[in-house]
């Protein structure tokens, strides 16, 4: 049930703040080098920074139990204890791969 | 077929038909997102900074722009699927359901139209 609720509230927040994100920074950029700078001094405020990393662990959670959706579609992964294991294994997978992510970018 | 009670009056009739054309639409979205945002977020990783310049030149070239332009469609898409799901779940009043989805169609195409102007006014060097 938990991964249920972490579904949907990852994915609702994928489809507002995401959908806003993602537009305001193409909107930035399409409008020249002066709208950008003022993107990216938002983006790095620590407000700025607490939306990215919760946009980019939304957007691993979403996708951790999207694929998990994929697999219990086809009618796999109803056994108690599989369903059990990859109930955990995806939030947990979702927070590994945020820490990786940023890991890389900051670290390159 | 019975007038008198709610359920008298749906009973024979079946489901709205909807709801399957709905679900697959939405896992036909969810395919499209996995491939555009699993490339986007590689792409980012893989930009050496996020400068204008770097950017921008990067979004210029034609693979980008219409891998770009494809995620904001696959993803509104599932967006728009996904909200209805929970304003249908939430919103019980007839016609306040009425409004917000209508709000919520109109809200999707002006996000649609608006992403892939900045798309195609980068692509075409405006």
């Amino acid at each position: 049930m938990a991964v249920s609720i972490l579904h949907r509230v990852s994915g609702n927040g994928l489809a507002v703040v995401g959908t806003a994100t993602l537009l305001c920074w193409l909107g930035a950029l399409a409008s020249g080098p002066d709208a950008y700078a003022k993107f990216v001094a938002l983006a790095v405020t620590i407000p700025g920074r607490v939306v990215l990393v919760g946009l980019s662990w939304a957007f691993f959670t979403h996708l951790a139990s999207g694929i998990r959706h994929f697999v219990l579609d086809i009618g796999a992964g109803f056994e108690l204890e599989a369903n059990a294991f990859w109930s955990v294994v995806t939030p947990i997978s979702a927070i590994l791969l945020t820490a990786a992510f940023w890991a890389a970018l900051l670290l390159r | 077929m019975g007038n008198g009670t709610s359920i008298g009056r749906v009973r024979g009739l079946g489901s709205a038909k909807h709801g399957s054309h709905h679900w697959l639409m939405q896992r036909f979205t969810a395919i499209g997102n996995v491939v555009t945002t699993v490339w986007f977020v590689a792409s980012l990783l893989l930009l050496p900074n996020f400068s204008y310049i770097t950017v921008h030149d990067w979004i210029v070239h034609p693979l980008p722009a219409l891998l770009l332009g494809l995620m904001i469609i696959t993803t509104l898409w599932h967006a728009r699927l996904g909200m209805q799901v929970m304003i249908e779940d939430y919103v019980h009043d007839a016609g306040g359901k009425f409004v917000v989805i209508a709000a919520l169609n109109l809200v999707t195409f002006v996000a649609g139209g608006f992403g892939l102007l900045c798309v195609i006014r980068l692509a075409l060097g405006a």
